[in-house]
């Protein structure tokens, strides 16, 4: 009887700290299924009425690029198997109903593999850790890597690059009422939040010491603490906060000009010249064809931010 | 592999710092929370039973990094404002505490009833043979498990750097950001719980030796 009981008040406790924990966490995760799928069919409430497109490629045939061992690789293979990240709104995502990623780095990543005569059917995406990335570069595990992925030297010793195929830089994400904060120089005082570790993060604690940051483990939970009014601001590259702002475009903006420089490309493996280059053709033929602009306004240019220049690819 | 070391002494040295502080500050209040609640637990008023069971069954079944999220996040929404250590403090100090309450209990049930018997006959009150007689006794053969859980609890401690506290393991995220080898970044971290766990182990061996009893 006794143990009975006991048992009965602990199986009440823990449902209630489920219950009380869910509805905490769960409050803005409700968001995100709408808000992906949204997106990758062109988002209700889409700023300019008309609803973009996604481009679509068409795969190229009778691909063979000599000497290259990724490709043979992946053509015996009959697939291509492309690192992403699965947790940015809009750059690449997860919708955790049908399993399938969308976002801009997934449009980048399409457009190579078409080139290389691979359609979207013959991609596996596979989420990689940032912390992961050269590794798995490194052992082959993966044929290339589309995920807000810098162009730096370091980098370099390890892996390869194709690109930049997007300058990002770091940024402001605010809540849309805000009007204090417009830029890098009215942040003096107040919290911001970053993620653990990232460069974004680092600067702001080296460069702007009169300004609080708070430190997540992820971006999405810096957002929440955003919308809970628990920071002023989120601080990091203005593509991964125009997902954010496209996600959620009623309650957050991203303002005032990326005052850090940093080159998306492609990550490759660092022996495989030939890959490289046939990356680099495939993104510059489908930055040339409009591909690039369109894959852009139906995924971060939901934000209502504009798209930036397309930069110059750095051929080495 | 030594460049890690050598390029990010103060980075390492300062997450070293905060799992220390962390160890520490969490290591003596789960200790005197688990007792608290082990006191509870066998204590003869019924309440006080039930809250030490529910305390346990809740705190010792939920993951730990739920227990983070539910302090880190929905305190501040209650307008219950600390700072981040603190939260760390209060989250890993009350799911430990669970595990130190059962440990001592299991060291109370190695005390012969008659020990506490002979207290009450004295006219000992709960409290007096529990403090004087019964957990002095206890203690000393719950030492071992206690050691093993204060080291799990430091290892358990890498969680809080998830919510803006610095600690040894958060270190190794900014480490590779910078490019720096993952494989190394993290072996020196590994030495770096070592040093702490290691010390620790030696300071319970050597403890569990001063307290020995022959039976």
């Amino acid at each position: 009887m006794k143990m009975r009981s006991s048992v009965a008040v602990a199986g009440i406790a823990v449902l209630a700290l489920f219950g009380t924990a869910c509805g905490k966490d769960g409050s803005p995760e409700a968001k995100t299924p709408a808000g992906s799928t949204g997106g990758s069919q062109g988002a209700p409430g889409a700023p300019g009425g008309a609803a973009p497109e996604l481009p679509t490629y068409t795969p190229k045939t009778g691909v063979a690029l000599t000497g290259s061992k990724t490709f043979d690789a992946a053509k015996s293979r009959g697939k291509l198997i492309v690192g992403a990240k699965e947790d940015q709104p809009f750059l690449g995502s997860k919708d955790p109903a049908t399993g399938k990623v969308s976002g801009f780095d997934i449009e980048i990543a399409k457009m190579i593999a078409a080139d290389l005569g691979f359609g979207p059917d013959k991609i596996e995406f596979k989420a990689i850790a940032s912390t992961n990335r050269e590794n798995a570069l490194v052992n082959g595990d993966i044929d290339y890597y589309v995920g807000t992925y810098s162009i730096n030297d370091k980098r370099k010793q390890q892996v390869s690059f194709a690109g930049p195929y997007y300058i990002a830089g770091q940024s402001l994400l605010v809540r849309k009422n805000e009007t204090a904060i417009t830029g890098k120089d009215t942040i003096k005082g107040k919290t911001v939040c970053s993620a653990k570790g990232s460069t974004p993060l680092q600067n702001l604690q080296a460069n702007f010491p009169d300004t609080t940051t708070r430190v997540f483990d992820t971006y999405s939970l810096c957002v929440e603490s955003l919308l809970s009014n628990q920071v002023d601001a989120v601080s990091t590259d203005d593509a991964i906060l125009k997902g954010y702002a496209a996600k959620d475009p009623k309650s957050l903006k991203v303002v005032g000009e990326p005052f850090t420089t940093e080159n998306y490309g492609v990550g490759l493996n660092k022996d495989d010249s030939v890959f490289r280059n046939a990356v680099s053709d495939a993104l510059e033929a489908h930055e040339k064809n409009g591909d690039w602009k369109k894959a852009y306004d139906a995924t971060l240019g939901l934000s209502g931010s504009a798209a930036p220049a397309i930069p110059a690819l750095v051929r080495y | 592999m030594l460049e890690v070391i050598q390029d990010n002494w103060d980075l390492l040295r300062h997450g070293f710092v905060g799992t220390l502080k962390l160890t520490v500050v969490c290591g003596i209040v789960s200790l005197l929370l688990g007792t608290l609640i082990a006191a509870c637990r066998v204590s003869p008023v019924p309440p006080l039973r039930w809250f030490g069971t529910a305390y346990v069954n809740l705190f010792r079944n939920t993951p730990l990094t739920l227990i983070f999220f539910a302090v880190a996040l929905g305190f501040p929404k209650l307008r219950f404002n600390l700072s981040y250590f603190e939260f760390a403090v209060i989250a890993l100090s009350t799911y430990t505490a669970a595990f130190i309450c059962e440990a001592i209990r299991s060291g109370i049930n190695t005390v012969p009833i008659g020990q506490a018997e002979a207290a009450r006959s004295l006219g000992m009150s709960f409290t007096q043979s529990l403090t004087q007689i019964v957990l002095p006794q206890a203690g000393r053969a719950a030492v071992p498990p206690i050691g093993s859980l204060l080291i799990a609890m430091v290892r358990n401690s890498a969680i809080a750097s998830a919510f803006n506290v610095t600690e040894l393991m958060g270190t190794s995220a900014e480490m590779v950001e910078n490019g720096y080898k993952s494989l190394w970044v993290l072996l020196w971290i590994a030495v770096g719980y070592l040093i702490i766990t290691l010390s620790m182990s030696a300071a319970l061996a050597a403890l569990e030796k001063k307290l020995a009893v022959v039976r």
